[in-house]
């Protein structure tokens, strides 16, 4: 039987755990996923991929519920995110048996990040390929978290994950103030507008709202057209007030 | 010994359960809440030794929630009442659990429907029944009286004359009663534990 106990992540001479950072690379890979923490509304926001032809349009979910309350959303290997997911789900209905509470937001962060660690120090296996968005209100505060290939996780205010994100990154970090996403129209208009830095269309983008002991919703397609077209209105009269005070 | 029965209407379902937790001579409580809530249509009446009951209903409800989330989609009443019966007799022969039940539930397809479950992991789908004590008094009142199509008012009457011959005859039977219905709109508690 061959061996499958030695392990593949292993330190560098110089203190890199090389397969971390390449699955760090697998994630940058993916589709873009954001997260947007309002005042009292948490805003997710995906990239949706162009399917082939001949496959089902439906949509392939990026945004997946956990629990009642606690939403994911994810860039990278969308299999990895699959299982990771699965386990998570199961932990969230293990949690309430055991303790008769919803979990926090910040519990799923840490089990889901511990999950990801233990793949790093374990034999025969390869770290999961993705970084995670985690959302939801804890006693009515609203939350972010993330988790990622090296299984570390931390909360945020507002954060993208996946393609380009660094891009998406350095325009929230100019964009997001707190009185920006004081409303919960301005945290989701916030959110539509990062995502089309970079990416082309409306039809790429999906978007989820999350609401204080509500379920989760998804903006329609016809919401979602009309903000575009009310950001894209706002953009082309910022830059014509930019030329003629030139 | 605990005495749940349940009635089947027309497009609802009537579960009722004593309130009392016992133990030997001593009443530990008069407001024991037997019915529970599984999801937005299914309630289960359970009937049997006290740590088996919460623990195993608390598990198939977890677990009817985890399916729901990993499929976004709920179980029908069939489907969750032979998931039922699949835990109970898999259980059976190494560390069986003491509980009967009464599954009531409604879907879009099949409307209101009733289950009969018992500890020995037999299951049949029913328009009326009970388990414990309970079973022999009122067998013979709901097979005489029980009708099919009955509203809501015919139904709580028919559940009013179980309670009635439960106090009147029934040794250990509590006084107190829950009864909670479930429908199309959802789960209704139509008397509860604690009052």
């Amino acid at each position: 039987m061959a061996r499958y106990d030695r392990a593949i992540t292993v330190f560098s001479p110089d203190g890199h755990l090389f397969q971390v950072e390449y699955a760090l690379e697998a994630v940058n890979k993916g589709t873009t996923a954001i997260a947007i923490r309002g005042k009292d509304i948490l805003v997710l926001g995906v990239e949706r991929k162009s399917v082939a032809k001949l496959q089902d349009n439906r949509t392939v979910r990026k945004i997946a519920k956990l629990d009642d309350k606690i939403t994911l959303a994810f860039a990278g290997l969308t299999a990895d995110a699959r299982v990771l997911i699965n386990r998570a789900r199961i932990e969230a209905q293990s949690y309430r048996l055991t303790v008769e509470d919803a979990p926090s937001v910040e519990h799923m962060a840490k089990y889901i990040a511990g999950i990801q660690q233990k793949y790093t120090q374990s034999g025969g296996v390869r770290p999961f390929g993705i970084s995670t968005l985690i959302v939801g209100f804890d006693h009515n505060e609203p939350k972010l978290f993330s988790t990622d290939p090296s299984g570390t996780y931390a909360e945020w205010k507002a954060l993208a994950v996946g393609r380009n994100s660094k891009q998406v990154k350095e325009f929230l970090e100019t964009n997001y103030k707190a009185e920006a996403v004081e409303s919960q129209d301005a945290a989701v208009k916030l959110a539509v507008k990062s995502l089309l830095e970079v990416v082309e269309a409306s039809k790429n983008i999906e978007v989820a709202i999350v609401r204080n002991n509500q379920p989760l919703t998804f903006l329609k397609d016809e919401e979602l057209e009309a903000l575009v077209k009310t950001i894209e209105e706002e953009k082309e009269k910022e830059k014509q007030e930019a030329e003629s005070n030139k | 010994m605990d005495s749940i029965f349940g009635i089947s209407g027309r497009d609802f379902v009537l579960l009722a359960a004593d309130t009392s937790q016992a133990r030997s001579i001593v009443v530990l409580k008069t407001d024991e809440d037997k019915i529970m809530k599984l999801d937005d249509h299914k309630l289960f009446a359970m009937a049997g030794e006290n740590g088996d009951r919460t623990a195993f209903c608390e598990y198939i409800q977890k677990n009817l929630h985890l399916y729901y989330y990993r499929n976004d989609l709920k179980l029908s009443t069939r489907a969750a009442a032979n998931y039922t019966r699949k835990e109970l007799a898999e259980a059976l022969r190494s560390d069986p659990y003491n509980v009967n039940l009464l599954l009531a539930g409604y879907d879009e397809e099949e409307g209101a429907s009733l289950y009969f479950i018992d500890y020995l992991s037999s299951m049949s789908k029913v328009p009326f029944g009970a388990h414990g004590y309970a079973g022999f008094f009122l067998s013979g009142l709901l097979d005489r009286y029980w009708q099919k199509d009955m509203d809501r008012e015919q139904v709580l009457a028919l559940a009013d004359r179980c309670i009635n011959e439960l106090r009147t005859r029934l040794l250990v039977a509590g006084n107190n009663f829950t009864i909670k219905i479930v429908d199309k709109d959802g789960i209704q508690v139509v008397k509860a534990a604690s009052s």
